[in-house]
């Protein structure tokens, strides 16, 4: 157990390393910012002096053994716009990301895991149908058409709903006000349509899959009711894939809260994302991909090691 | 009485393509601590037989005709909940192939003790672990105590067997249904299972009816033969008489096809031709095609007759 | 094999919302094909562009209204689903093409090109296809061809993995083994024999991941990291409309963003119908 934690870490390490190398060379190949950091009127000598200031003057091993040290210390350099650490940027507004998608992760998985068993134990009936076509009218939205629908409908139009920002915060999230609440069920609702209607499908195909085979029939045959077979046997068979998709989801819904956040104004790392490309604010970019890198690379660890606590067959 | 009477019981599946008759008329009975061998090709519809007997069959397939006269009362009238109390209770079934028979995420022990406990409300969860590890250990499980705890695939092939079989036994059945138990085995190992069955029956005085594909296995351990050919039975007796008397030219072709020891011949007897889709039965008797002794007549399905002690459906037995 | 065949596409016809989605799809197309046939106007032709025209909600004139240039917007989706369509469909074999090809030479040489191609492929799929579609985007900027290679980039994938699983299951079975004992030359076994194996599974992704890569496209232009503003798509049609439907202008984005739905759509029903199809396993 302990050796396979071990290899998953130095696994986990290496793909944080060829990341990090990755991420440099695009910035090494984007060019050069100090031209974007000089103000306009800045002398060839300033340019010169300034890369010199930077070491960008140095060849790629060294610029990135440079890097390297910079990120174990923590220094991503400053924001271009904002003036402070990069890194500190990223992380005051990573709570907000967050928050939107654990929130959309947790929608999606209590309903799409449900209506996902419900639409496979009769197929064909009226009800799986109707829940059917409504996932894949689900997983053929695009997230931004979903966000401009409902801020149509209840901003515009019916003007119940707010559009933009985060609304009261209260410790870390603004689930725990009403004004917070509001603020948060359209983005919430955006960001989990895609989610829910993939579990739902694939909760779904699984089940179909372990109902067809044989020891769901013994287990009938052997006097066990409908119920527990449905929602134990069965269901503990098809939840155990599951998880890893879960895992690899909740790195979709991060990723897809860039798309919610630029709709809604949502003062997270999405939006920040989005501006700094606009802005060319390549030290908020740099950090903000080696945060969120951190944060998949994580996720993808922790979905490995309980996977073996919780599926017997790779228990070792 | 008859412990098991099933008469002219008719599990059709409604498929796109047509009705497939899988189990089209059959009447059997078995008396108490009988072995019934129900024998033929994959595909006759003796799997089905088994099924219906627990009412298992999936959609879109449907019991549509007939009694199955379980202690006096028609199981095929029984709602799903009546048949749940007598599932894995009175009857209780073994699967063909012990690899995909248990389920690969629960252990051992909970798959054996729920057995117990569907059935029997009143007993602890004590009582259920003290009785699996008992039925281990009569179906010559090896560290059945250690099994309890495992999970299939830490098992082999012949343990899951073994599994399967006590958890049939766990509540005692009346009556046990093997499909093919022994199908999915190495041979060295199918003899040992057949025998410990066979000891098990006799020992729990429950009935067992033996569905294979090897006349071979039922002419040991059965006392009486049904033999079944799309979806009907067209022999059925005692053993003696089938075994070592066939008179429906299907059922001397099974005999035929079994190797001799004493026997030089160079090549096995084969029945020529396969068996016909059910999607595509000829008119008249479904053997006919198959048949050596085939003429017109058998152009009409053959009627019920009674020779030498057994009922047949065949014109030209005699 | 041509029995086999009718036998499918009748199957096919079955289900009555598989035949509306092919239905649908087609339609599309066709005015995909040949807009200048079908559009009102030519959008992009600012001859027949009158400012006075600008934003009027539908009307006679125009059926679903106009834009801030009086741009008839029935016309504008005409163009912009050719855009979508284009992109949808050049990435998509494009990265069949490279995923098919990686994943066969993956799977049938194994060893260290196994390795390295499926070592990338791993690290690829532990990152969201947006952020690093994205990411390519932001440093190349907009551009149809740079959309139809990120989207390449993070799509061959898929197909390297499933071509790769096939060939492996393949490889041990009696034909490819006997064919290989028969001294074929390597590359004649990977095309004669394992290749029309690999297709079913490869056909029934590359349905579902055209609509992906469409939906991908159109969230870049939406985000302002697509196709240029010069050649819109969906997916920037709906980005300009956003801009205005604060100010009650709602038809420049809802119609575009119907289409794109209904496009999706059509694409995931003929994608799931094809999936019931050739996945014998969930047949009865």
């Amino acid at each position: 157990m302990t050796k396979y934690i071990l290899n998953r870490l130095f696994h986990s390490t290496l793909v944080m390393f060829t990341i990090s190398f990755i991420v440099f060379f695009i910035m090494f190949k984007a060019g050069d910012p100090v031209e974007l950091m000089l103000p306009p009127d800045a002398t060839q000598q300033d340019v010169v002096e300034m890369r010199a200031a930077l070491g960008l003057d140095k060849s790629f091993i060294v610029q990135y053994q440079k890097f390297l040290s910079n990120v174990a210390e923590g220094n991503l350099g400053n924001s271009f716009i904002y003036g402070q650490p990069a890194l500190d940027i990223v992380f005051e507004r990573l709570p907000a990301t967050m928050e939107l998608a654990v929130i959309a992760m947790i929608v999606s998985i209590l309903l799409g895991i449900p209506l996902g068993i419900i639409s496979s134990i009769k197929p064909n009936s009226i009800l799986s149908r109707i829940i059917m076509f409504f996932s894949l009218a689900g997983i053929s939205v695009p997230v931004f058409w979903t966000g401009m629908i409902l801020v149509l409908i209840f901003s515009v139009i019916l003007g119940v709903l707010p559009s933009s920002g985060r609304g009261e915060v209260y410790l870390f999230t603004s689930a725990f006000t009403w004004d917070g609440i509001k603020h948060l069920i359209m983005p919430v609702i955006t960001l989990s349509v895609f989610q829910l209607a993939l579990i739902l499908r694939l909760t779904r195909t699984g089940m179909m899959e372990v109902l067809m085979q044989d020891y769901i029939k013994l287990a009938s045959a052997k006097g066990v009711p409908r119920k527990v077979i449905v929602y134990y046997h069965a269901l503990k068979n098809t939840l155990i894939p599951l998880i890893t998709v879960i895992g690899i989801q909740f790195g979709q819904l991060v990723a897809f809260t860039i798309v919610t956040e630029t709709i809604f104004a949502w003062p997270g790392t999405g939006k920040l994302i989005i501006d700094s490309i606009q802005n060319l604010d390549r030290p908020i970019v740099v950090a903000y991909l080696l945060v969120i890198s951190f944060i998949f690379v994580a996720i993808n660890f922790i979905v490995d090691v309980l996977y073996t606590f919780i599926d017997p067959r790779v228990r070792v | 009485m008859a412990l098991l009477e099933v008469n002219n019981l008719k599990t059709h599946f409604f498929t796109r393509n047509g009705v497939v008759k899988s189990v089209d008329g059959i009447s059997f009975s078995i008396e108490k601590g009988e072995i019934l061998g129900i024998v033929g090709e994959s595909g006759a519809g003796k799997s089905i037989t088994g099924f219906s007997m627990l009412g298992l069959i999936d959609s879109p397939g449907k019991i549509v005709e007939g009694e199955i006269l379980f202690d006096g009362v028609d199981l095929a009238q029984k709602s799903e909940e009546y048949l749940q109390k007598i599932r894995g209770n009175e009857i209780a079934m073994i699967f063909q192939d012990p690899q995909t028979s248990l389920n690969p995420v629960i252990s051992i022990g909970e798959q054996l003790m729920e057995a117990i406990l569907y059935h029997n409300k009143k007993a602890s969860k004590k009582e259920a672990y003290k009785a699996s590890v008992d039925i281990l250990k009569l179906v010559g499980l090896p560290a059945a105590e250690k099994r309890m705890s495992s999970y299939p695939h830490q098992l082999s092939g012949g343990m899951k067997q073994r599994i399967v079989i006590a958890m049939a036994l766990l509540n005692n059945p009346k009556l046990l249904i093997a499909d093919e138990p022994t199908t999915a085995l190495d041979v060295t190992i199918q003899a040992q299972i057949l025998y410990l069955m066979k000891k098990l029956s006799k020992d729990f005085e429950s009935s067992l009816i033996l569905i294979t594909h090897d006349i071979a296995v039922v002419s040991q351990l059965c006392d009486k033969i049904a033999v079944m050919y799309a979806g009907r039975i067209v022999e059925y007796g005692k053993k003696e008489d089938i075994i070592f008397n066939p008179k429906h030219p299907y059922t001397k072709g099974l005999i035929e096809c079994l190797p001799k020891l004493d026997d030089n011949k160079e090549r096995l007897y084969q029945i020529p031709g396969i068996m016909p889709s059910l999607l595509g039965l000829p008119k008249g008797c479904y053997f006919k095609d198959r048949c050596e002794y085939a003429d017109g007549e058998c152009d009409v399905y053959p009627p019920e007759q009674e020779i030498d002690g057994r009922r047949i459906f065949c014109h030209k037995a005699k | 094999m041509k029995l086999f065949k009718n036998e499918l596409l009748i199957e096919y016809f079955e289900d009555k919302l598989a035949v509306v989605g092919l239905f649908v799809f087609t339609l599309l197309c066709i005015f995909a094909l040949a807009p200048a046939i079908f559009s009102p106007q030519n959008p992009y032709d600012l001859a027949q562009l009158f400012l006075e025209n600008s934003f009027q909600g539908p009307n006679q004139n125009f059926l679903l209204g106009t834009d801030e240039q009086g741009r008839d917007i029935l016309s504008a989706i005409m163009y912009g689903l050719r855009v979508s369509l284009y992109v949808g469909l050049a990435s998509t074999i494009l990265s069949v093409i490279i995923g098919f090809s990686l994943g066969l030479i993956s799977g049938y040489y194994g060893g260290w090109v196994d390795t390295i191609i499926m070592r990338i492929a791993d690290i690829q799929l532990s990152f969201p296809a947006i952020l690093i579609a994205l990411i390519i985007m932001a440093l190349w900027g907009a551009g149809i061809g740079k959309i139809i290679i990120a989207i390449t980039i993070v799509n061959w994938v898929y197909y390297a993995r499933t071509a790769r699983g096939v060939v492996l299951s393949e490889k041990e079975k009696d034909y490819a083994q006997s064919a290989k004992a028969l001294g074929m030359r390597n590359f004649a076994i990977i095309f004669r024999e394992i290749m029309p194996n690999v297709t079913a599974p490869i056909i029934v992704i590359a349905t579902v991941r055209i609509a992906n890569a469409i939906i991908l496209e159109a969230t870049l232009s939406f985000l302002g990291l697509g196709v240029p503003i010069t050649e819109p798509s969906l997916g920037s049609l709906i980005a300009n409309g956003y801009q205005v439907l604060f100010s009650g202008y709602w038809w420049t984005s809802v119609f575009p963003g119907i289409i794109l739905m209904v496009l999706i759509i059509s694409i995931n029903l003929i994608g799931d119908r094809t999936r019931d199809i050739m996945n014998p396993r969930l047949k009865r």
